[in-house]
């Protein structure tokens, strides 16, 4: 990753929760406002999957969640990045023997970045959107 | 009569993922032009079966779930259960320990209703405000973390008592952030009550009489707004709130009246951020000396647990109102049964008579009034009803809310 391509445009997340615990969504909105303050690379989230470059997917997919993770993954542009937040959508942490999850994460749509914690910091989710930066240029072909 | 007929009431779904919810559930709205003629909602798409997991765990292991039904409310729940657990088994906790419960228990209401004061401004469409809010909510996650470890998630309560002590060290990072907050709620106070787009957005928006709030069995800050005068810390208290001087916080205090709309909700959460610091320094300045839990070794407490038998209960003032554990334990290592009822569940009816009648542009801020978190509650509304009959719930949800629209009449 060069930093002169770093700011080639804005990257836009969209949040879906997938039947989370609602802490990997607070640290997520905590990521976004202004101690770490991302909003000044143009990193921020949007209400609609069509509008948004990298997806970022919290809980453990419960039975009810599976589909519509599906649909939304489809309606966000090519070329996207997903990024699993959190142990739960990662291996299905402390739910692992649920009845009712139809996840992890991975077994239902391709992930790219993993950030694993319970809930991960702050620090480790910004850490995961430069990573997944790298990926888009990857796929974009975006040369140094 | 039969052009009217054709044009109006037209439905609009919305959720379970949408913009406006922070979390999954699905609304049915019965429009009148924009106007809500009736609403209809179904929760249950978070429901992740935490009670059927809990039956095959430990009650040392399931503290550490009982972490993660709700990232907000950490220390509500595993207290609750950590309480009904205690009362079962007959474990003393040392006074010390009640006292931390409650110094943390505070800190997590300052949080929270941070945190909702932020997403209310950003339901209005005022962000600004949102980060404000965000922003000084830090302190209060910082000192969370200086005295647990964890920002969320925090793994500090257990059976027995808590993980970890308050040093004198500590003290004086929690007066600073309490010294801090008290500075800053008159300005907080101005910004969310003095406002104009907030009053106007929220004055008579959304109002939940004060007998529905009683009928519909509502608590916390939502029964609060309303006028009822509940509070289990004053009423029922619990680990170290016997000792300290809590009133319930009613808005009737601050403006002189009553109107239980989202701006009532709005004074009492935020008068609630002052009580707490007041409750915090008054548990510092009385915080007596001693062990911090009753046994330090978790294998210990396992083995008295495990000789348990008897049902006991947990009940605990969250952020949101009421949360109660009930648990049975019929000396094995797992609970015979485990029951959650997380105060969401409680409030989540009065969205019916809240939502009836405003407008569709006022649906998120109303929603968003009563606080809801349906990660607590979708575990409940369905494991109950999966016991009996997986099209019971359905009934009993049609008849729940049949109820609440006769009450309504």
């Amino acid at each position: 990753m060069k930093l002169n391509t770093l700011f080639n445009r804005s990257l836009w997340v969209y949040q879906f929760n997938s039947g989370s615990c609602n802490g990997c969504e607070i640290e997520i909105v905590a990521t976004l406002t202004p101690r770490y303050d991302p909003e000044r690379f143009g990193i921020k989230l949007v209400g609609s999957p069509r509008h948004a470059d990298v997806m970022l997917v919290t809980g453990p997919v419960v039975h009810k969640m599976k589909d519509r993770l599906l649909r939304v993954y489809q309606q966000i542009p090519d070329p996207k990045v997903v990024m699993c937040i959190g142990a739960c959508g990662i291996s299905g942490g402390v739910f692992y023997e649920s009845y009712n999850l139809d996840g992890p994460v991975d077994e239902v749509i391709p992930v790219d970045v993993y950030v694993p914690g319970c809930p991960p910091r702050p620090e480790a989710i910004i850490h995961g959107v430069v990573k997944a930066l790298e990926k888009l240029e990857r796929l974009e072909g975006v040369k140094a | 009569m039969s052009g009217e007929s054709k044009k109006a009431p037209y439905r609009i779904p919305i959720g379970p993922i949408h913009p406006a919810l922070k979390e999954p559930v699905m609304f049915t709205f019965e429009m009148e032009g924009e106007t809500v003629r009736d609403v209809d909602f179904a929760p249950g798409q978070a429901h992740r079966g935490i009670e059927w997991m809990g039956m095959r765990r430990n009650p040392v292991q399931i503290v550490h779930l009982t972490d993660r039904i709700c990232g907000i409310c950490g220390i509500v729940h595993s207290l609750a259960f950590s309480l009904a657990v205690e009362d079962i088994a007959g474990i003393e906790v040392p006074e010390r320990a009640d006292y931390i419960r409650a110094i943390l228990h505070e800190f997590e209401r300052i949080q929270s209703h941070l945190l909702w004061a932020g997403v209310a401004a950003h339901e209005l469409g005022f962000d600004s405000l949102l980060h404000l809010t965000w922003r000084v909510r830090e302190e209060a996650m910082d000192v969370i973390e200086n005295l647990t470890g964890n920002r969320i998630n925090y793994g500090i309560v257990q059976v027995g008592g808590v993980r970890r002590d308050i040093v004198p060290d500590q003290h004086a990072v929690i007066e600073k952030c309490l010294a801090k907050y008290e500075g800053l709620l008159g300005t907080l106070l101005d910004f969310f009550l003095d406002d104009r787009t907030i009053r106007m957005r929220c004055r008579d928006v959304g109002v939940l009489s004060r007998k529905d709030a009683v009928e519909l069995c509502t608590v916390g800050p939502t029964a609060r707004g309303s006028g009822v005068n509940v509070d289990l810390r004053q009423d029922y208290p619990y680990a170290a709130y016997g000792d300290l001087d809590v009133r319930a916080v009613l808005p009737d205090q601050h403006l002189g009246e009553t109107h239980g709309d989202v701006y009532d909700r709005i004074v009492v959460r935020l008068l609630e951020v002052g009580q707490s610091c007041g409750i915090i320094r008054q548990c510092l300045s009385d915080m007596p000396a001693g062990p911090f839990t009753a046994e330090e070794k978790p294998a210990r407490i396992l083995a008295i647990c495990k000789k348990a038998s008897g049902e006991g209960i947990g009940r605990v003032e969250a952020p949101r109102g009421e949360c109660l554990h009930y648990v049975r334990m019929e000396g094995k290592d797992s609970p015979a049964s485990w029951k959650v009822k997380a105060s969401t569940y409680s409030n989540l009816m009065s969205w019916i008579p809240m939502l009836r009648g405003s407008q569709l542009a006022d649906v998120p801020i109303v929603v968003a009034s009563i606080d809801p978190c349906l990660s607590c509650t979708d575990r409940v509304a369905i494991v109950r009803d999966n016991r009996q009959a997986i099209l019971t719930k359905d009934d009993l949800h049609r008849l729940s809310v049949e109820k609440s629209r006769r009450l309504q009449r």
